[in-house]
């Protein structure tokens, strides 16, 4: 209903203003000073009204100065006016109501100003003084708003084609300065307006007008003259002055703001200490932090855009005062809540980071600072605040993009307690993001143990959690991971120094529980095996540290693979031996070696029991134990005998076969003459015939079940004769070969389905090598007679 | 033109953090037909990356694959050349170019697509051709001490294959290529 009447007035006094200045045109155009004046009066006299809510008094206010412009056209023109300026402003100080009165002076007086017959000083000074006339707060306000409007292309300022020296610049300084400290009283006056019950509104109301008051800030940002010393000396104290004063939350939050916004960011660093003194002063319920944030964000980007400041921002030590003025606000303020609080610290970690990004002291001074306003909180529980917390700590990250530089600030691992679980999680994979994207290099045992410090939370679990608390399976593994891939960046080219980060990382990886071992053991144990490689190219360093050899580093991993069978992961286990003993193999270390089979073997007894595992893990306790050179005779002969019976075991027969078959090649190794025993070979092939015959014997009672598959076994066998017939085993002859060819054969020609591609392949292979011109293996194909086969 | 990307053994994140930047930044969306992957992944985020690089991905079982629904071997036909896939520590002695031969015959391919030595090689015998891209992130080996990351793209156009191999040696990226044509469109008589 109120908004309904509103709108009424609003287009009833609209009304009556266009018709009056349709007057007032019309008398204009006629050089009519008298009628023009007395229409203009009425016009003005619409603004008079106390019904209109600020919003509309300003529309109405709008079309009414619009329609001044023609008559301050007019008023420029004497000839036209038929009497001096000076006569008109005389003149118009006998009109009826002081407010279009007033409006009338203010345009006459930029006029008069313009004419150069009287100093400016003298109107402007005259000007503001009458406007107190006017103590209405909303029509006062938008008066003085005209006033402003209406002179500001008179002073000298940016853009204004107006001259002066010094006198006239103080001049004009002085007279938006008072204009600004009235228009700010009027506007506070507006919140004591009216019943308490309507404060909301009144303090909506005034929002809406607060760039009027703010506008007079921005003129004088653009007034000549105003530079450092005149800024320091007279702008800033007058005007901090007014905003103290004036008591007034609305006014002085907005103000300072405007403060910060307007004027430039070189005048700002050199007033810190004052403007800083004055915000204690402020109403303790005006948002210091959102003033401070904005001084502190203004200024980071002035360092970052120009690097020439720097050195102004030490010398004033920008950092220390605002650091301690934050310090006083958090403190005074006790009801702020943590994420205000860390807020107010990301942004002066933001601006130390783009100012003093060389001096890790200040960043970590204002962990610390951070560090003891959370420890009166205790751990977040607040998403808000944690969310804050991230960025605070990210940002150090971002800026450095070395995590190197991040481990010597001792107040960083502090700031991550504070953190709940998960965030302190995500905290911890962030890190390692960084590390993994700028590849850096972790290069001693102690920043290693910084390291973990910092990411203990995916490590371990944390204290009093329990095991049945919700984990998701994948995020999980992604994050150990995560650890897994760190671990190959945390490496010194130095042996001893890199065997110190071993061993400090196996202390860290051990506390992590059955669930995390499978997945960080691994990386743990190939970085010592590389490290193991270098030793031994390495020379030897008699004064070196007894952890520095590759003995010790194999220990270490005997009693770390240890720990995976501990925890059920006996494949990987088994696997890792195996690997530890071909590195064991290349140092010479036959104990060690030996050592690291008999544990797989222990394994693959006890704990492997799957058929598919065992024969996954059965192939490479052949393949790893085929290269090894370092057992004597009795040793090598004690695994390789195990390794033949266990494969006699296998579940499958054709399984059996197949494993018992490979032992062969234990037998024969291309260098030392000592590894060839050509009879062993053949007694294992001899064997594993035996199996497929066994096989064979079973798919024929079974009526063609897979027949194909155990004549596949036999030519397997074949292939394998070949295999010892051209590397020169004297055992293998012509007729082992023809006879279990004919063998093939026969079972083939049983089978209706017809020879496989196998035979073929393999068929063709042997004539392809009969045919050989280098005599040796043509020879020894030769032997064979294949006349049989078509 | 089909172009099939070969490589394996990357071992993450046991051995290695990720593939060389380098390599990353070669291996593009949309440019490649098909992916054969010798194993030793080991994980699925390794396996969703080459996913994204060719949804046509084959993937024979290395020792350490976590998944362990991989395939022993996999065989496959990409034009007129039968390809076999395995990872290679089924085949004893280890790289032992024979034994490797043996298995070729048994599947009966042109191109045996082999790892687990992590080292380059392409060669070819009476049956065929035998690839072994090495190790794409050059992770450790207990066969091979000296290990470079490598991967192999094969250009596949008729009866001819065009190997190139990409080596990272010393922070470059070096190329070579080996050029093999088969005889005629089937290796075995009926």
């Amino acid at each position: 209903m109120i908004a309904d009447d509103d709108e009424k007035w609003l287009a009833a006094a609209t009304a009556a203003v266009k018709q009056n200045a349709f007057y007032m045109q019309r008398a204009i155009d006629s050089n009519n000073l008298k009628d023009a004046l007395k229409f203009s009066a009425q016009m003005l006299g619409e603004l008079r009204t106390s019904k209109l809510s600020p919003h509309k008094y300003y529309e109405l206010y709008i079309r009414a100065s619009d329609e001044l412009r023609s008559l301050e056209m007019f008023f420029r023109d004497e000839t036209a006016l038929g009497c001096s300026i000076a006569e008109l402003y005389e003149l118009v100080q006998h009109a009826g109501n002081i407010l279009p009165r007033l409006y009338l002076l203010c345009t006459i007086g930029s006029v008069y100003i313009k004419s150069k017959d009287v100093t400016a000083k003298d109107i402007l000074k005259d000007l503001v003084e009458m406007c107190r006339a006017v103590q209405h707060p909303l029509r006062g306000l938008f008066l003085r708003s005209y006033l402003a409007q209406v002179t500001r292309d008179k002073l000298p300022s940016i853009g204004s084609e107006v001259e002066g020296d010094t006198e006239t610049h103080m001049d004009a300084l002085e007279f938006v300065l008072q204009n600004f400290t009235e228009m700010n009283k009027l506007w506070v006056r507006m919140q004591h307006q009216g019943p308490t019950r309507e404060k909301e509104k009144r303090e909506k109301e005034r929002n809406e007008l607060r760039d009027l008051v703010g506008k007079n800030l921005h003129i004088l940002g653009q007034l000549e003259g105003v530079d450092l010393v005149v800024y320091r000396d007279t702008v800033l104290p007058r005007i901090l002055e007014q905003v103290v004063n004036c008591k007034d939350e609305l006014a002085q939050c907005y103000l300072m703001d405007c403060i910060i916004q307007v004027f430039p960011d070189d005048f700002h660093l050199q007033t810190l200490d004052v403007l800083l003194g004055a915000c204690p002063q402020l109403q303790p319920s005006v948002d210091i932090k959102t003033v401070l944030s904005g001084l502190m964000e203004r200024l980071s980007n002035y360092a970052a855009s120009s690097v020439e400041a720097l050195p102004n921002f030490l010398q004033v030590d920008a950092f220390s005062k605002l650091n301690h003025a934050i310090g006083k606000v958090v403190e005074a303020q006790v009801d702020l809540p943590a994420s205000a609080s860390v807020t107010l610290y990301l942004f002066l970690l933001k601006f130390t980071l783009h100012v003093h990004s060389d001096r890790l002291d200040y960043v970590d001074q204002v962990l610390g600072s951070c560090v003891s306003q959370l420890s009166a909180t205790g751990k977040l529980c607040d998403d808000k605040a944690s969310k804050q917390i991230v960025a605070f700590l990210s940002a150090p990250l971002e800026k450095f993009n070395d995590v190197v530089t991040i481990l010597k600030l001792t107040n960083y691992p502090r700031v991550m307690e504070y953190l709940d679980n998960d965030t302190n999680k995500a905290m911890a994979i962030i890190i390692i993001q960084s590390i993994l994207k700028n590849d850096t290099r972790i290069a001693t045992a102690d920043e290693v143990d910084a390291m973990f410090e910092l990411i203990k939370g995916l490590i371990k679990d944390f204290d009093g959690l329990a095991d049945n608390d919700e984990i998701d399976e994948e995020d999980f593994q992604e994050e150990q991971n995560s650890v897994a891939r760190l671990v190959h960046f945390l490496y010194n080219d130095d042996p001893e120094e890199m065997s110190k980060i071993i061993f400090r990382i196996r202390k860290h990886i051990l506390t992590g529980g059955p669930k995390r071992l499978p997945l960080t053991i691994p990386p743990l144990v190939f970085s010592a095996l590389k490290l193991v490689r270098r030793m031994r190219g390495g020379d030897e360093n008699p004064f070196g540290d007894d952890t520095s050899t590759p003995q010790k580093i194999l220990q270490l991993l005997t009693e770390t693979v240890e720990v995976l069978s501990d925890v059920s992961a006996s494949e990987l286990a088994l696997r890792l031996y195996l690997q530890c003993a071909q590195a064991a193999n290349d140092c010479e270390l036959e104990t060690v070696a030996y050592e690291f089979f008999t544990k797989a073997y222990l394994l693959y007894e006890e704990e492997i029991s799957d058929s598919k595992a065992q024969v996954t893990a059965l192939r490479l306790i052949i393949g790893t134990l085929q290269r090894m050179r370092v057992f004597n005779v009795e040793n090598r002969d004690i695994l390789t005998h195990k390794a033949t019976g266990y494969s006699a075991k296998l579940l499958k027969k054709p399984d059996q076969c197949r494993a018992v078959y490979e032992c062969a090649h234990l037998y024969w190794a291309e260098e030392g003459e000592n590894l060839k025993d050509g009879e062993r070979v053949v007694l294992c092939l001899k064997r594993a015939q035996k199996i497929a015959d066994a096989v064979q014997k079973m798919a024929n009672a079974s009526r063609g079940a897979s027949s194909t598959g155990s004549v596949s076994l036999y030519v397997e066998l074949l292939n394998k004769y070949l295999y010892f017939l051209e590397k020169g085993n004297p055992q293998v002859t012509g007729e082992t070969i023809q006879s279990l060819a004919e063998l093939i054969r026969s079972e083939t020609k049983k089978a209706e389905s017809g020879a496989g591609t196998f035979i073929t392949s393999t068929l063709r292979y042997m004539e392809f090598q009969r045919q050989q011109e280098d005599g040796g293996m043509s020879e020894k194909y030769q032997k064979i007679k294949m006349e049989w086969f078509e | 033109m089909v172009l099939v990307l070969a490589l394996g053994d990357l071992h993450v994140p046991h051995r290695a953090a990720d593939l060389p930047p380098k390599f990353k930044s070669m291996l593009v969306p949309g440019k490649i037909q098909h992916i054969i992957c010798t194993g030793n992944l080991c994980i699925k985020e390794i396996h969703d990356y080459l996913k994204t690089i060719c949804p046509d991905l084959h993937i024979a079982r290395g020792e350490f694959d976590e998944d362990a629904r991989y395939p022993e071997t996999k065989i496959l036909t990409i034009g007129q050349f039968k390809l076999g896939l395995c990872h290679g520590h089924q085949v004893i002695p280890w790289g032992d170019l024979d034994s490797l031969a043996m298995l070729q015959r048994q599947l009966d391919v042109d191109i045996l697509v082999t790892g687990h030595t992590h080292q380059f090689t392409a060669y070819k015998h009476e049956g065929g051709v035998v690839i072994n891209p090495g190790s794409a992130t050059g992770a450790y080996s207990s066969i091979n001490q000296d290990v470079n990351p490598s991967f192999v793209l094969m250009d596949i156009d008729g009866l001819r294959v065009v190997v190139y191999v990409y080596e990272l040696i010393d922070g470059e990226v070096k190329v070579d290529k080996i050029d093999f044509k088969k005889t005629s469109t089937s290796n075995s008589a009926p």
